[in-house]
């Protein structure tokens, strides 16, 4: 589904992804864990498309087609969704006018019949109880003086509706509360099916006590240092991050 | 030496303004011997000895009136009709209203159509009521729009003929709204329309008007608007003017609002129209306990100039007000907000808030933003604000990672952006109406 060879990003100047390569397949769950600054929530970004950074080399290669190409409106038309490390706040737009907005732009761009209120509402009100958020949030301003935990659930919620091929959660578990956490981890499984896959950004194992990854990769320095399966967020969790660091110190020493 | 050419134009469109008044008095039928003429004549003479304003005057640094003064506009009435279809297309959708609607600057009794108005009050034009010698009228006729200073103001004055009339007396309540329409529409000379209005609302009564103005896309005219209102005791009054006038036009208004106790008022400009136009909005608490709203929102594009200079006179103690105007600026658009504030000594407890947003979406639109307070009470709440920016470029990715595209995402955003203005509205089918302006200008 997804496949990133040699990519290399950054921003303003500063390289920070230094040579990324990743392949995601339809139906997995990927974790990258990583320490802060090492490039994770960029990585997040330049898959969907963020304008701010520039691709210095590499490729990615999504469904057959040039990702890098397509501008972060097509990427979502083509089945790519970002949940937000810090959703926006947009005052004066409600939920229900960005979900409708966004969902009939997506089906009028796959050659699909817009859908009309009744069957948006109900389509809403499914998968609203997913998330366990209530009717009144629709008519609200997208994020504006949402808490914390209602901004993630927000993510989720958008992902649910909009049902994406590949989700990207870009730190979703950051400042949550367990409950919020249990939540936010059971609405993403319950979307989980052998024809999607997800990245998992975080930088804690917590959250993957509740997501299951297949893989976890550790991310240092903009570049992908380890890979394996569950048991590496466990060590990690246990040794630290400061383990990794001293581990690549000692392979570019040998 | 080009600048004493301009001069000399100036003195040349003053002379031409003075020397059509004869022509004017020839057509108004022999009421020439009413009061209202003492006034015009009044003004008149006002109008010789004041100048037009260049950008040397203070309250004109950023606007100037070159362009309008390029012209002799006729200021004579030249009869034209218009489609019942236009005029339709001018209304707003589901909502009952009284309608009246003047035509290059005249009523036109074929075009309006009232409801069963309350017993007493007076919707049409205010040279009827020149005619009849209304006593409301003459009470407040010129009271409050200063033609002694203000030379667009002692023009208007000079040459007072129609415009709309309303009063609402003592305790009735008109319920459904009051839509004005002033078409200035084509005719072979660049003409000169004076709408004159007078809206009183007397105590404890309700009433909702809309003063539109509109003209065909293409026109060069000149609307020099005077509106006067009366919030009487406990009063209700709400104001929207949408303008619409052709984008070649001038327009040049000014509305005074005299808040008597305890009445509340409210105010919503939107602005879309006219190449050239300036609002001077100003209101003044005269007792203690008034309410008042001055909203604004205008969207300009191509050469167009937008001016609001507003004054809210806080004279007395426990009055309120509330001030928000909106730009949205693009190609070489400019917009000019001048809001002052005074509150003055004896105005304790005062609460006065003002704000001004501006979004610019294009790198030579310009926009001249100074709000101003002046407080001499020690005892109030103000405060004061302006902004100018570019489309936030965070809440437009994060629609467009929801795979909403480039012109949608601007148009929610926009729409967004005017939403507080527009939602402070009360009727529905008039948001609706702005809202598909919006719609129309944005392409979303």
């Amino acid at each position: 589904m997804l496949e990133i060879k040699n990519l290399h990003a950054g921003i303003e100047g500063n390289e920070i992804l230094k040579g990324i390569n990743l392949k995601v397949n339809a139906g997995e769950v990927h974790a990258i864990m990583g320490p802060n600054g090492s490039g994770k929530s960029t990585l997040a970004q330049v898959l969907a498309g963020r304008e701010e950074y520039n691709v210095i080399e590499g490729e990615v290669n999504y469904n057959g087609k040039n990702l890098l190409d397509l501008a972060p409106e097509d990427r979502a038309r083509e089945g790519i969704f970002l949940a937000f490390q810090y959703p926006v706040e947009i005052p004066g737009v409600s939920n229900t006018n960005l979900l409708k907005t966004a969902l009939n732009e997506i089906r009028k761009y796959r050659g699909e019949e817009e859908l009309d209120t009744i069957e948006f509402l109900s389509l809403i009100k499914e998968k609203m109880k997913l998330v366990e958020l209530d009717q009144k949030f629709m008519s609200r301003a997208v994020n504006e003086g949402f808490s914390g935990g209602e901004k993630k659930r927000n993510e989720i919620f958008q992902m649910a509706v909009l049902q994406p091929k590949l989700a990207i959660l870009d730190e979703t578990d950051s400042g949550l509360d367990i409950d919020a956490l249990k939540i936010v981890a059971n609405g993403v499984n319950k979307l989980r099916s052998k024809d999607n896959a997800t990245i998992v950004v975080t930088h804690y194992q917590r959250l993957l006590n509740y997501i299951v990854p297949d893989f976890v990769h550790v991310l240092y320095n903009g570049k992908i240092v380890k890979s394996g399966g569950k048991e590496l967020a466990f060590k990690l969790e246990e040794l630290g991050y400061d383990w990794v660091k001293s581990d690549v110190a000692e392979t570019v020493a040998d | 030496m080009a600048k004493e050419n301009t001069m000399d134009k100036t003195i040349e469109v003053k002379d031409w303004y003075l020397s059509n008044f004869g022509e004017f008095e020839k057509r108004l039928n022999g009421g020439k011997e009413s009061f209202i003429h003492s006034k015009r004549k009044a003004a008149l003479s006002n109008f010789s000895k004041l100048e037009f304003p260049t950008i040397k005057d203070e309250e004109w640094k950023y606007t100037s009136i070159a362009p309008l003064l390029k012209y002799n506009f006729v200021p004579t009435y030249e009869k034209k009709n218009v489609s019942k279809e236009f005029i339709k297309s001018l209304l707003f959708d589901e909502m009952e209203h009284s309608l009246i609607v003047f035509i290059n600057g005249r009523y036109s009794a074929e075009h309006s159509d009232l409801l069963n108005l309350p017993e007493g009050v007076i919707v049409g034009s205010i040279a009827n009521e020149i005619k009849n010698n209304n006593e409301v009228l003459l009470k407040h006729f010129g009271k409050y729009a200063d033609y002694q200073n203000h030379i667009f103001t002692a023009l208007s004055t000079a040459y007072t003929e129609d415009g709309a009339f309303i009063l609402v007396p003592t305790g009735k309540i008109v319920e459904e709204p009051i839509h004005i329409i002033f078409i200035t529409t084509e005719g072979n000379e660049k003409i000169l329309t004076q709408p004159r209005n007078l809206f009183v609302a007397e105590k404890s009564s309700q009433v909702t008007i809309i003063e539109h103005y509109v003209g065909n896309e293409e026109n060069i005219y000149f609307t020099n608007a005077v509106t006067e209102i009366v919030a009487d005791e406990n009063a209700i009054v709400d104001h929207i003017k949408l303008q619409e006038e052709s984008k070649k036009a001038f327009h040049i208004a000014r509305m005074e609002v005299d808040q008597e106790r305890n009445s509340n008022f409210s105010s919503h400009l939107i602005s879309t129209g006219a190449d050239l136009s300036r609002n001077e909005f100003n209101a003044k608490f005269n007792d203690e306990g008034g309410e008042c709203k001055l909203n604004g929102l205008f969207m300009v594009d191509g050469t167009q100039l937008f001016d609001a200079h507003t004054l809210m006179d806080h004279a007395n103690p426990h009055c309120n007000s509330h001030e928000h105007y909106k730009g949205i600026l693009d190609d070489k658009s400019r917009g000019v907000f001048n809001g002052k504030v005074i509150v003055r000594q004896d105005a304790q407890k005062t609460t006065a808030f003002q704000e001004n947003n501006n979004i610019l979406l294009s790198d030579e639109a310009l926009v001249n933003t100074k709000p101003q307070l002046e407080i001499f009470a020690d005892d109030v709440k103000c405060s004061h604000g302006a902004t100018i920016g570019q489309m936030d470029d965070e809440a437009k990715f994060y629609l467009k990672s929801r795979g909403i595209g480039e012109e949608v995402s601007n148009g929610i955003l926009l729409h967004a952006f005017a939403s507080d203005v527009v939602t402070s509205i009360k009727i529905e089918s008039i948001r609706n109406y702005i809202e598909e302006i919006i719609t129309k200008k944005f392409n979303q």
